[in-house]
């Protein structure tokens, strides 16, 4: 019989895709024969746009490409500003960042393991009782910040302030709390009929693809390489904390959904350490600036202007590598700003995952991919 | 912690084995010519020494009378990093051999330089733009997309209530 090729859009207007993406799958039958993306339609050309603003100016932009974890945005660009102008933070302010970073993960991991079990079929209950924890988590921002999404929290040399005395107690009664939700969690989750069905053995992605694609993160973990940043080029605090890689063994959509809910375990382990070694003190260093009037202390800086020069900071962010790569020609904004996106480049191998698979598999392996769209388009 | 080869450090190994390719060092990169970054990059990859398998991240950077296409190598296995540039001298017409057959890794990012920053990687298996429109009129991210009145660029030049001047261009 003759048949023919048949081409599927899945988006940019669909609740799989997690945002406005759009997967064009060419089928034979319920097979996958090709895929392709299509992306840009959140792009808000946010490179572009940092060249006509202060270094400080920028730190919003960084809330809003991965708007799930808006504080390790935040952190990766004021970590590369740091590295350009030698800016040298205070301890307390690498503990907050570290704090920040690990609830952020623990917030950006559960949304990420809750749509991921929505996309496999269990339809709206685990997302329901991750949305609870993240909740909590979203409250401690608004308490340190006063924001809950977009904190725009971290400054270059520190934090924009310090935590509240009650942030410490609720943090704490967080802290008391997660382990037991976890529990139920892992009760729920890992051998839920569902998931393992839908997930085990769909999407593999050996190692040596994984590193060549340069896919990083969860994913990269997933796929039995144990690198991850905080370990390999440790920032902020992560040098005096203990923590464990966790990795993947097949490189499928399950181990991808296991290494996430193993590192919220370990963000767990992170913050508690932190929360006993945290000293106190300052939390920003004070820069002079060019704006400040004689005898004001800047609380942060608000205009610098590095020196001539490029650097890349990296960080792991809860999607991967996030890179800010930063040219100064000495001026009061970057010459070049680029974001190096572990949404965007994780989806490098989407068409090797998916051709072979059914249309159904598709939406489990880009949810196991967990993109955000914020950060794919910029 | 991630030990970083400094670019005169590149550039000494890179000299031994192509000793005409590497044009610039500092002590942040080198600089190799275009047309041996092929054969450059492979060696960086397959060499037990270097190892760089995996290519961190690839952008470019419009340098108003050139473009400079970098690349931030990364071995996992040996735990270092280094940054390699190419320059190409073409301003109008600017074109680099595409790396997607020494890092798959590359696929994607080069098509998002060749959308936004116009830079075209002869040797990539599907170059298109990736963000903007097939039709849109320019690359956003060159200095001389969209100049404002009287020959300005785009660019802060000095803070607000800081003394000084008018804005002048950045050119």
């Amino acid at each position: 019989m003759k048949t023919e090729p048949f081409v599927v859009n899945i988006g940019p207007q669909h609740p799989s895709t997690h945002g406005v993406f759009r997967m064009r799958l060419t089928l034979d039958g319920e097979r996958i024969i090709d895929a392709d993306m299509v992306v840009g339609y959140l792009h808000r050309s946010m490179e572009k746009l940092a060249e006509e603003r202060s270094y400080t100016q920028n730190i919003p932009f960084t809330d809003r490409t991965d708007y799930v974890a808006a504080m390790t945005g935040n952190l990766a660009y004021v970590l590369a500003v740091e590295k350009l102008s030698g800016v040298q933070p205070p301890e307390r302010a690498h503990w907050l960042r570290t704090i920040m970073s690990e609830l952020q993960r623990f917030a950006s991991h559960s949304m990420a393991v809750g749509t991921f079990a929505n996309d496999c079929g269990t339809w709206q209950t685990p997302v329901m009782h991750m949305f609870r924890e993240r909740e909590k988590i979203l409250d401690l921002f608004e308490m340190a910040c006063g924001a809950r999404l977009t904190t725009n929290y971290m400054r270059i040399g520190g934090v924009s302030r310090d935590v509240p005395p009650e942030f410490r107690p609720a943090l704490r009664k967080l802290l008391d709390e997660l382990p037991k939700r976890m529990d139920e969690y892992e009760g729920l989750l890992l051998e839920n009929e569902i998931i393992v069905a839908r997930s085990r053995g769909i999407g593999v992605l050996p190692p040596e693809l994984a590193i060549a694609t340069s896919v990083s993160g969860p994913m990269l973990r997933g796929s039995g390489v144990a690198w991850d940043i905080r370990k390999a080029d440790p920032y902020a605090a992560y040098d005096k904390v203990e923590f464990d890689i966790c990795v993947g063994t097949n490189g499928d959509a399950y181990d991808r959904f296991l290494v996430r809910l193993a590192e919220m375990r370990q963000s767990i382990h992170i913050l508690e350490q932190a929360l006993e070694m945290m000293p106190e003190g300052p939390v920003h260093s004070q820069i002079t600036t060019s704006t400040a009037q004689p005898g004001e202390v800047p609380s942060a800086p608000l205009a610098i202007r590095p020196p001539v020069g490029e650097a890349y900071g990296r960080i792991e962010s809860p999607r991967g590598e996030l890179g800010f790569y930063i040219v100064s020609d000495g001026g009061p904004a970057p010459y070049r700003f680029h974001i190096r996106s572990p949404s965007y480049i994780n989806l490098t191998p989407l068409k090797d995952l998916a051709v072979g698979a059914t249309v159904a598999d598709a939406i489990v392996i880009l949810g196991s991919i967990d993109i955000i769209l914020g950060e794919v388009d910029r | 912690m991630t030990t970083v080869i400094s670019g005169d450090d590149l550039a000494h190994r890179l000299q031994q084995n192509f000793p005409d390719a590497v044009t610039d060092a500092r002590p942040e990169w080198a600089e190799v010519k275009p047309d041996r970054l092929l054969e450059v990059c492979t060696f960086l990859r397959d060499d037990p020494e270097l190892d760089f398998r995996f290519l961190s991240s690839l952008t470019a950077v419009d340098r108003l009378d050139h473009f400079e296409v970098v690349y931030h190598l990364l071995s996992i296995s040996r735990n270092q990093a280094t940054t390699l540039k190419t320059c190409c001298a073409d301003h109008d017409n600017p074109e680099v051999p595409s790396l997607v057959s020494v890092w798959r890794g590359a696929h994607l990012q080069e098509r998002e330089a060749f959308d936004l920053m116009g830079i075209r990687f002869p040797g990539h298996p599907d170059l298109r733009r990736i963000f903007l429109w097939e039709g849109f009129p320019g690359h956003p991210l060159r200095k001389d997309w969209l100049n404002f009145p009287g020959g300005q660029m785009a660019g802060l030049e000095r803070f607000p209530g800081e003394p000084g001047g008018r804005l002048e261009g950045r050119g």
